[in-house]
């Protein structure tokens, strides 16, 4: 009843001024209507007024019965699951917009709910609880810069006027750094982030805000060098470098530019980075994050993105049993069996491989001791239940 | 029933007064849908059928109702109101009675509103004083005419996609300067038959 009144006022306010606006100037001109004689405008306007009222009376009838008449139901749910989803039209998931994902998840059995990486897990579990799916949990993925060469550390090969968009300086020859594969900082990726991730420094180099990222993947697909990669979060040691020269001209090119020396490969205790093609690479499942190659690169390539190492200390409930001295790469541990150990803070680094490996979760204070309690809390749960 | 006149007027509003590639009407559909053959023959489908059911329903409203009010003059207004409005009453009704074929060419109907020629058809069949039938068949030549334009636009801008364009002229550019080689191709037509 409701839509039947609605659709007919909107048609009678409509024809009412439409009326008005055509009949006031070109009354009784047009068609094959030919002016024999004198216009009864009275007349006229009454005709035109009865028949858009009809004309508009008679459509908002028919509509709003064919609306009733031939509605389709559409699952309750979709709308549910489209309200709790960002809205921001990414195409993350990997379908048409917000909409579409909504569509599919709760349409088909086999799409997963956690396919929205903006929602993070919050929609994810939403998600989950409105279909009666199962959400896995998923690593957030974040935008990571692999080159350091800003414009006071890079050398150029022309000065270049032109559109400010590194697509377009990509088409001059390569770009206008000397090294191909660096970024060239003419704010692509900052224009492109639709959550506003990515501001540009003094330096011409993207810094993408970690709160804000959701790993959608825009900035990477825009990047024309695909120096911007988006990798699991808890890749936070990288070669923050992409270039594939020779060692030799990566120095010419870019003071903090990968040489391919190999330093990295000696330091590390757990053999993550790989040397290939003049360009050494952190493999990403063997890095612990340590931290212990930052400082012994000669060029400085390798970026730590833990913004602050603390350093680890050893609690009261430690039992003395000497695994943390045996991890510790830089025998920053010490103590005796079944005694209290201790972690000698000037040779700590922060790492956190001791609270990582400890049996007991005795170490506090370094980056991941939240997430290694909670761990070790939610094994404890699933064990008591 | 004079055959003779009802095919003149196919081959006249198909061919030789093309609303593509004569009267340049229908532009905005016609290169949006023909970058793929697929969103081509659906549309034409589409239109076509729409065009022949709303030219017949405007005759109806312009002879009975239009024509001894004396309210010629809003014709613009009356034939615009009735596609849009048949448009929706159709897209309603489809999504109910088949949705396979809703799904396929549904998001053309909306799209038809805003296609000129489906104004300019009652109109011209207005201004030339032709019958009912003779409207119907006068829609029916203009929806071949448009959907024959889309097919040829459509197979020459998919092969397109592979030859080698200018950057700056990729895309919609090519399109205008293909439509009017088209165009001029057209005009041998003219003079094919005279009404």
């Amino acid at each position: 009843m409701c839509n039947k009144f609605t659709v007919k006022k909107i048609s009678a306010i409509t024809t009412i001024l439409l009326v008005f606006s055509t009949t006031v100037v070109y009354a009784g001109v047009g068609g094959e209507i030919d002016v024999s004689g004198p216009i009864d405008l009275k007349q006229l306007l009454i005709f035109t007024l009865i028949f858009l009222g009809g004309l508009g009376i008679v459509f908002g009838v028919a509509l709003a019965f064919a609306a009733q008449k031939f509605a389709v139901k559409v699952d309750p749910n979709v709308e549910r699951v489209r309200d709790i989803l960002p809205g921001a039209n990414c195409g993350a998931c990997g379908f048409a917009g917000c909409m579409g994902y909504a569509e599919a998840v709760v349409a088909k059995p086999d799409v997963s709910p956690n396919l929205c990486s903006p929602g993070k897990a919050s929609v994810a579990d939403a998600i989950a609880h409105i279909t009666g799916k199962i959400a896995a949990a998923v690593e957030p993925n974040f935008a990571r810069l692999m080159c350091q060469g800003g414009w006071s550390k890079s050398q150029k090969k022309y000065k270049y006027e032109g559109i400010q968009d590194c697509r377009a300086v990509i088409l001059a020859g390569g770009g206008d750094k000397s090294c191909r594969y660096g970024c060239l900082g003419y704010r692509t990726c900052e224009r492109v982030c639709p959550f506003g991730a990515i501001t540009m420094t003094a330096e011409h180099l993207p810094f993408v805000d970690i709160t804000k990222c959701t790993g959608c993947r825009k900035c990477e697909a825009a990047c024309p060098t695909k120096v911007i990669e988006v990798l699991p979060a808890s890749s936070q040691v990288l070669v923050s470098c992409h270039s594939k020269d020779k060692g030799v001209n990566t120095k010419k090119n870019c003071q903090v530019g990968c040489i391919a020396c190999g330093t990295c490969v000696r330091v590390c205790p757990f053999d993550a980075p790989l040397v290939e093609n003049n360009l050494s690479k952190i493999t990403l499942d063997k890095c612990k994050v340590c931290g212990l190659c930052v400082p012994k690169c000669p060029t400085k390539a390798i970026f730590d993105f833990i913004p602050h190492r603390s350093k680890a200390v050893v609690l009261d409930h430690c039992i003395g049993c000497l695994i943390c001295m045996k991890v510790c790469p830089v025998n920053a541990a010490y103590g005796e069996h079944k005694k209290l150990h201790v972690i000698d803070h000037t040779k700590c680094i922060g790492c956190g491989i001791c609270t990582a490996k400890c049996p007991v979760q005795a170490i506090d204070g370094t980056f991941n001791a939240t997430e290694v309690f909670a761990a070790a809390a939610a094994k404890k749960a699933e064990k008591a239940a | 029933m004079e055959f003779t006149k009802l095919f003149e007027l196919i081959i006249a509003a198909s061919l030789i007064n093309n609303f593509v590639f004569a009267k340049y009407l229908g532009l905005c559909i016609f290169f949006g849908v023909t970058k793929k053959m697929d969103t081509a023959i659906g549309m034409s489908l589409t239109f076509t059928s729409v065009m022949v059911i709303s030219a017949g329903l405007n005759w109806i409203i312009y002879e009975f109702i239009m024509k001894p009010l004396g309210l010629g003059f809003l014709e613009i207004v009356i034939f615009i109101g009735v596609v849009a409005g048949f448009v929706q009453a159709a897209d309603t009704i489809m999504k109910k009675v088949s949705p396979g074929l809703y799904y396929r060419l549904g998001i053309y109907l909306a799209l038809i509103t805003t296609n000129c020629i489906i104004l300019a058809v009652p109109l011209e069949n207005v201004s030339s004083g032709y019958n009912f039938i003779e409207s119907l068949f006068f829609g029916l030549g203009s929806g071949i005419g448009f959907s024959l334009a889309m097919i040829i636009m459509a197979s020459i801008r998919e092969k397109l996609e592979l030859a080698d364009v200018p950057k700056s002229f990729q895309g919609l550019p090519i399109s205008f300067v293909i439509t009017g080689l088209i165009a001029l191709a057209f005009l041998g037509f003219s003079g094919l038959i005279t009404l």
